[in-house]
C-alpha cells in the first residue's frame, strides 16, 4: 500500500460523482478543442485557398499612357518602352523587414512582339516561379524546362495553329512549344509565354521587368505593412495589394479566433469552479477518513498528494477524452457550420494544450480544498474523539 | 516513559473558556496497561488525543521517552505518531473501500519499508489478532469482532511504543467487546504500552491500573486487579 493505491483506490468509489465530474471537465475541454480545431481547419483552408488566388501583391512601373494590359498593368501597343522595372529590384523586395513572409517573387517582361506575321502579347517569366504561383494552370504537353520552350494560351495556340512539340519564330528567335495553357477564361489564354531571359533578348531589353507578381498573403502576413516596405524599397514603383474575397475570410478566422479565446476563458472558470466545488465537497465528505490519515502520521504532504493526486488522474482522464470529443466534433461540424473543405488537423500540440489544459484547471481548483484538507485538525476531523 | 506535567488544555467555547484538563500529573510506565474513566465530558478523549500528539495542551509539556512532542515542528509531530503511536478508535474508522489487510498496510503506506515487508507485516499483524484467513474481506463482511481487530491489528502493525485505545468497546456487544478486550490484554501482557480510554466497568478490569477523571483533573488512581 503506498500513496498511489489510496488514490487509486478512492477513485473507484462513488464511480458517478467521478464520471460527472470528468464530464463536466471533458466538455469543457472538447469545446475548446472544437473551436481551436475548427478555426485552425478553416485557416489552412485559407491557406489552401490563397495559394490557388496566386499572387496578392502587384509590383508595377509608375506608367501611363498604355494599351495591351495584362494583370493590372497596361503595355502600350504603339509605344512599349514605358518605365520599367529591373532584376535588381527582386533583390530590394527581398531586403524589406517582412521578406520571411514572401513566399513567392515572380517578375515578368510583357512586349508586343511580332510572331507568324501577327503581334502577339508575349510574356517573360521564370516558369518555376510562375506554375507556383498559378497553381490552377493545366498545361497540355509539358512544362518548359529549358529557356528556348513556351508555353502558349489555348485561344493563341488556336489562332496561330500551334500544337505541343511544334517550332514557333518569335521576333526571328527559334522556340518550341512545350506546352498549351488549358482555357481557363483569362487574359493567359492570349499570352504566349517564354523563359524571362529569353524575352529580354527577344525583345532587347536586358535586365528589364515589367511587373512583378509577388504571393506574400498567408493567416500572419501584415500585409499592408509589406506594401508599404516594398513601396519605400521601389519608389520607382507603384505597389498594390490585390484585395480578394479571401481577405475578408482571414478576417471572420480572426473573429472565430478571439471567439474561441472568449470561450476558452469562460470555459476555463467554469471548469475551474466544477472542480473546485466537487473537490471542497469531496474533500468535506472525506474529513474523518482525513483525520485518520493524519492520526496514522500522514504529513500534511501527504494528505495534499492525496487529493491532488486524485486530482491529476480525473484531469488527466477529463483532458484526454475532451480532445477525443472536441476533434470528433471538429471533424463533424467542420463542414457543416463553416463550409470548410479542408480536412481537420490533428494537431499533436492540440492533445498536449488540452490535457495540459485540464490538467491545470484541475490542480489550480484542487489546491484549495487540498490546502483545506492537510490542515484539517485530526481530533476535529475524527468526530468519534 | 510518558509523563505529563502540569498539562491544561482549554477549548474556546461559545460563551465561556471549557477547561478540558486541568493542571493534569500523569506518569505511565513502559508496558503499563492503564484505564482511564470518567463521566462525559471529563476530559478523557482530550487527553487521548494529548498523548497521542494530536491535540497542543494550553500548558504543560507531554515527554515521551524524553521527547517534549509539542517542541517539535508539526510535521515531526506527525512522524512521531506514525513512529510511537497506535491508536484504536470508537468508530474503528476502517475505511469501507480497503479490504482488512490494505486497511492495516494502511498504516504502512508512508512507510519507507519494502512492498514485502510491507505485506509480512500486515500478515503478521493479522496473524496476531485471529483474522489470518480473512485479509481479503471487506469491513462489511466482517463481524463487529473482527473490525474491531483489524483495527487493533493497524494500530500495532508499525510496532508503536504507545497503543491509545478510545472507548473500544463503546460500539460492540458484549461478546465482541471482550474479543477486543482480551486482544489488548494480550498485547500488553507482550510488553505493549497500552493506555485506553473507557467508561465501560468491565473493560477497567482489563488494566492494571484505573485514572478517574472528573472536570479535568486527576481525582484518583489505583491499581487493579486484573480479571482473568
Amino acid at each position: 500500500m503506498r500513496l498511489i493505491d489510496v488514490i487509486l483506490r478512492n477513485l473507484r468509489r462513488r464511480v458517478g460523482r467521478k464520471l460527472l465530474l470528468v464530464a463536466g471537465l471533458s466538455i469543457g475541454v472538447a469545446t475548446v478543442v472544437a473551436l481551436v480545431a475548427i478555426t485552425a481547419t478553416m485557416q489552412a483552408d485559407i491557406s489552401t485557398k490563397l495559394d490557388e488566388y496566386g499572387a496578392n501583391i502587384l509590383i508595377v512601373p509608375k506608367a501611363n499612357d498604355l494599351s495591351l494590359s495584362y494583370g493590372g498593368v497596361t503595355v502600350a501597343s504603339a509605344a512599349y518602352d514605358v518605365g520599367e522595372l529591373t532584376l535588381g529590384d527582386l533583390e530590394q523586395i527581398l531586403t524589406i523587414k517582412n521578406a520571411r513572409n514572401i513566399r513567392v517573387v515572380a517578375p515578368k517582361l510583357l512586349g508586343a512582339v511580332p510572331v507568324a506575321e501577327r503581334t502577339v502579347l508575349v510574356a517573360g517569366v521564370r516558369f518555376e516561379d510562375e506554375l507556383w504561383l498559378k497553381q490552377w494552370w493545366n498545361v497540355d504537353g509539358e512544362e518548359p524546362d529549358a529557356p528556348n520552350e513556351a508555353l502558349v494560351g489555348l485561344r493563341l495556340a488556336q489562332v496561330l495553329e500551334l500544337h505541343p512539340g511544334d517550332d514557333v519564330r518569335i521576333n526571328g528567335h527559334a522556340f518550341r512549344v512545350a506546352g498549351i495553357l488549358a482555357e481557363n477564361g483569362s487574359q493567359d489564354d492570349d499570352i504566349l509565354f517564354i523563359d524571362l531571359a529569353a524575352a529580354q533578348q527577344v525583345m532587347n531589353k536586358p535586365d528589364s521587368v515589367s511587373l512583378v507578381e509577388v504571393a506574400a498573403l498567408c493567416t500572419e502576413c501584415p500585409i499592408e505593412d509589406m506594401v508599404a516596405q516594398i513601396s519605400g524599397a521601389l519608389p520607382q514603383a507603384r505597389v498594390t495589394a490585390l484585395r480578394q474575397a479571401v481577405t475578408l475570410r482571414m478576417e471572420t478566422v480572426g473573429q472565430l479566433s478571439r471567439f474561441a479565446l472568449v470561450v476558452s476563458l469562460v470555459v476555463a472558470v467554469i471548469g475551474t469552479l466544477v472542480v473546485l466545488t466537487t473537490m471542497l465537497g469531496a474533500v468535506t465528505e472525506r474529513r474523518q477518513e482525513i483525520g485518520l490519515f493524519r492520526a496514522l502520521g500522514f504529513r500534511q504532504r501527504h494528505v495534499m498528494r492525496i487529493i491532488l493526486g486524485e486530482a491529476i488522474l480525473v484531469s488527466l482522464g477529463s483532458g484526454l477524452l475532451g480532445w477525443l470529443l472536441g476533434m470528433a466534433s471538429a471533424v463533424v461540424l467542420a463542414p457543416r457550420l463553416v463550409n470548410v473543405t479542408a480536412p481537420v488537423i490533428w494537431d499533436p500540440r492540440l492533445a498536449l494544450g488540452a490535457i495540459g489544459g485540464a490538467l491545470l484547471v484541475g490542480l489550480l481548483a484542487s489546491l484549495y480544498p487540498a490546502a483545506n484538507a492537510a490542515r484539517l485538525d485530526p481530533t476535529t476531523a475524527l468526530r468519534s474523539l | 516513559m510518558i509523563e505529563l506535567e502540569n498539562v491544561t488544555k482549554t477549548y474556546n467555547g461559545r460563551s465561556v473558556p471549557v477547561h478540558a484538563l486541568r493542571d493534569v500529573e500523569l506518569h505511565i510506565a513502559e508496558g503499563e496497561f492503564v484505564a482511564v474513566t470518567g463521566p462525559s465530558g471529563s476530559g478523557k478523549s482530550t487527553l487521548l488525543t494529548v498523548l497521542g500528539a494530536m491535540n497542543p495542551p494550553t500548558r504543560g509539556q507531554v515527554i515521551i521517552d524524553g521527547i517534549d512532542i509539542y517542541k517539535l515542528p508539526t510535521e515531526r509531530q506527525a512522524d512521531f505518531r506514525h513512529e510511537y503511536v497506535g491508536f484504536v478508535f470508537q468508530q474503528l474508522q476502517l475505511l469501507p473501500y480497503l479490504t482488512a489487510q490494505e486497511n492495516i498496510l494502511l498504516a504502512l503506506a508512508i512507510s519507507r519499508l519494502s512492498k514485502a515487508e510491507k505485506r509480512a507485516r500486515a500478515r503478521g499483524a493479522l496473524e496476531q489478532v485471529g483474522l489470518g484467513g480473512k485479509q481479503d474481506r471487506l469491513p462489511y463482511q466482517l463481524s463487529g469482532g473482527e473490525q474491531g481487530r483489524v483495527a487493533v491489528a493497524r494500530a500495532i502493525v508499525n510496532q508503536p511504543p504507545l497503543l491509545l485505545a478510545d472507548e473500544p468497546t463503546g460500539n460492540l456487544d458484549q461478546a465482541t467487546g471482550t474479543q477486543v478486550l482480551d486482544l489488548l490484554r494480550e498485547l500488553n501482557d507482550a510488553g505493549q504500552t497500552v493506555l485506553m480510554v473507557t467508561h465501560d466497568v468491565r473493560a477497567v478490569r482489563y488494566a492494571r491500573r484505573t485514572v478517574n477523571i472528573q472536570d479535568g483533573q486527576i481525582v484518583d488512581q489505583s491499581a487493579n486487579v486484573r480479571e482473568s
